[in-house]
């Protein structure tokens, strides 16, 4: 079809014809998802054994400071180690809230 | 009936072309605002079931100890008598650290092994640290003990990529090299890893440790899972600015609708009363007229985000990510989806915005068209 037939479709064919394909195209995605998430089972197994190896507790998701390296191990003070009033000035301890274990023993 | 729908949109999809700017602007920030909070929800939904697939191995209860509310070493003694409680299988004590390297700036994580730890003179290392220093198996490399002075280490196997989110900084070393590395004396651990077999024995057993030992913390592995429920939560710095402004774009999107329609929408309004349309149709085009704008923004932002976050490693995360860390984990996530998370974005979105642009319609099509139009 050429531009001559794209412009005499009806408004309408055009439109619903493009939400369709959305839709298909989500549709595809989430068969994507699917077949993504069976192919990464063996490779989640071979995770899971070597935290088992090496002892791990946490993800290694930021590396700039302690208490974001190892989110789990950490203590309240350690965001706040160079003084009481020294804001938190690495990006990631804006990403991440301290573990609900500390904030439990607090309360307790 | 079908005909008379298509009729409608024809004429929906008309009216919107003769205001292709505002509308096409609105449709772009539409599928923007959708775009970054499906991402920002696949994205921690991914990260989470991750953490809690990979972790599941984890210890069972870790035990630290605190002194004036901050971490410090354990007395490997103490491993003796926590392991005679009821319940408690093993007692490892686990020695771990953080080294920075001032030559790469990069902060690098040691840790002993329990199982196939390398011999002493030799280091696994994590892809990262290999792809920052250039290092490969067999090669020498070396690191600034506690004393000033470099130890030498032969690279025995570099880490997989496929485990850099859980590896990436990782050095592997023997317990020898590590208290040579660290100078920590022989009688004291970093914390204790604990091995229990009933799960329900976990709150029991940390609670007959603090007993005998105050100054400790245990943490279970419960919680060390928990922690990755409280990433990128709401409440969060940075999730929370992307939420309000998200918040604050369909508040304006909402307030320009609700406050009513310009005066050539009004006018519009008025002559297809007055052609014969009856309000019915006037709302039915309405509804189409929203639906076209938020259907459309809604799937080409959930497309979008979904390529951004499974199809590609997060680009626009990964400043965030990286902070002011000079190694970094390069990872692509596992497309978990959270179907709960999609169908809320959706009600949040799509509903709203297509009721917003029914009620000023309503209200303009109830009046007399002679007075819309004069």
């Amino acid at each position: 079809m050429g531009v001559t037939g794209l412009m005499k479709l009806r408004r309408s064919t055009i439109y619903l014809g493009m939400t369709s394909g959305l839709m298909l195209t989500l549709a595809g995605l989430l068969l994507h998802a699917s077949g993504q998430r069976r192919a990464a089972e063996p490779g989640f197994a071979r995770k899971a054994a070597l935290v088992r190896q090496v002892e791990l507790t946490d993800l290694c998701l930021f590396t700039e400071a302690s208490y974001t390296r190892n989110p789990s191990m950490t203590d309240l003070s350690t965001p706040f180690q160079d003084s009481p009033l020294s804001l938190d000035h690495f990006p990631s301890g804006g990403l991440i809230g301290p573990p609900t274990h500390l904030t439990r023993n607090q309360r307790d | 009936m079908i005909e008379r729908q298509r009729h409608i949109i024809d004429f929906t999809l008309s009216s919107l072309m003769r205001r292709k700017g505002k509308n096409g602007a609105l449709l772009l920030v539409y599928t923007l605002v959708i775009f970054v909070l499906a991402s920002v929800l696949f994205f921690t939904y991914a990260l989470k079931r991750e953490a809690a697939l990979v972790l599941k191995d984890a210890p069972e209860i870790i035990v630290q100890r605190s002194q004036t509310g901050r971490f410090h070493p354990i007395p490997v003694a103490w491993g003796e008598s926590i392991g005679k409680i009821n319940g408690v299988i093993s007692v490892r004590p686990r020695l771990w650290g953080y080294q920075y390297d001032s030559v790469f700036q990069a902060n690098y994580t040691l840790s002993v092994p329990a199982e196939n730890a390398p011999p002493t003179g030799s280091i696994d290392i994590g892809s990262g640290i290999a792809k920052i220093r250039d290092a490969s198996p067999d090669d020498i490399i070396a690191f600034t003990g506690h004393d000033g002075f470099p130890r030498s280490f032969t690279i025995r196997e570099i880490l997989s990529d496929e485990s850099q989110l859980l590896t990436s900084d990782l050095i592997l070393l023997s317990e020898e090299d590590y208290r040579d590395f660290s100078g920590l004396p022989a009688d004291q651990a970093i914390d204790l890893a604990l091995r229990v077999r009933n799960p329900r024995e976990y709150a029991t057993i940390a609670e007959k440790i603090t007993r005998l030992h105050p100054d400790t913390r245990p943490i279970l592995r419960s919680e060390i899972l928990r922690t990755y429920d409280a990433l990128f939560g709401w409440r969060s710095g940075l999730l929370i600015v992307i939420f309000s402004a998200a918040a604050l774009a369909f508040v304006i999107f909402a307030w320009d609708k609700a406050t009513g329609l310009s005066a050539e929408e009004r006018k519009e309004i008025g002559i297809l009363k007055a052609i014969g349309w009856e309000t019915s149709d006037i709302l039915m085009m309405k509804f189409w007229e929203g639906s076209v704008v938020s259907l459309t923004a809604f799937l080409a932002g959930i497309i979008l985000a979904y390529a951004h976050v499974f199809l590609t490693s997060s680009p626009l995360f990964a400043p965030v990510l990286k902070g002011w860390s000079t190694l970094y984990p390069a990872f692509r996530l596992t497309p978990f989806l959270d179907f709960g998370q999609i169908s809320a974005l959706f009600f949040l979105t799509v509903v709203p915005y297509t009721v917003t642009t029914i009620v000023p319609s309503w209200r303009a099509a109830i009046i007399d068209p002679d007075s819309v139009m004069r």
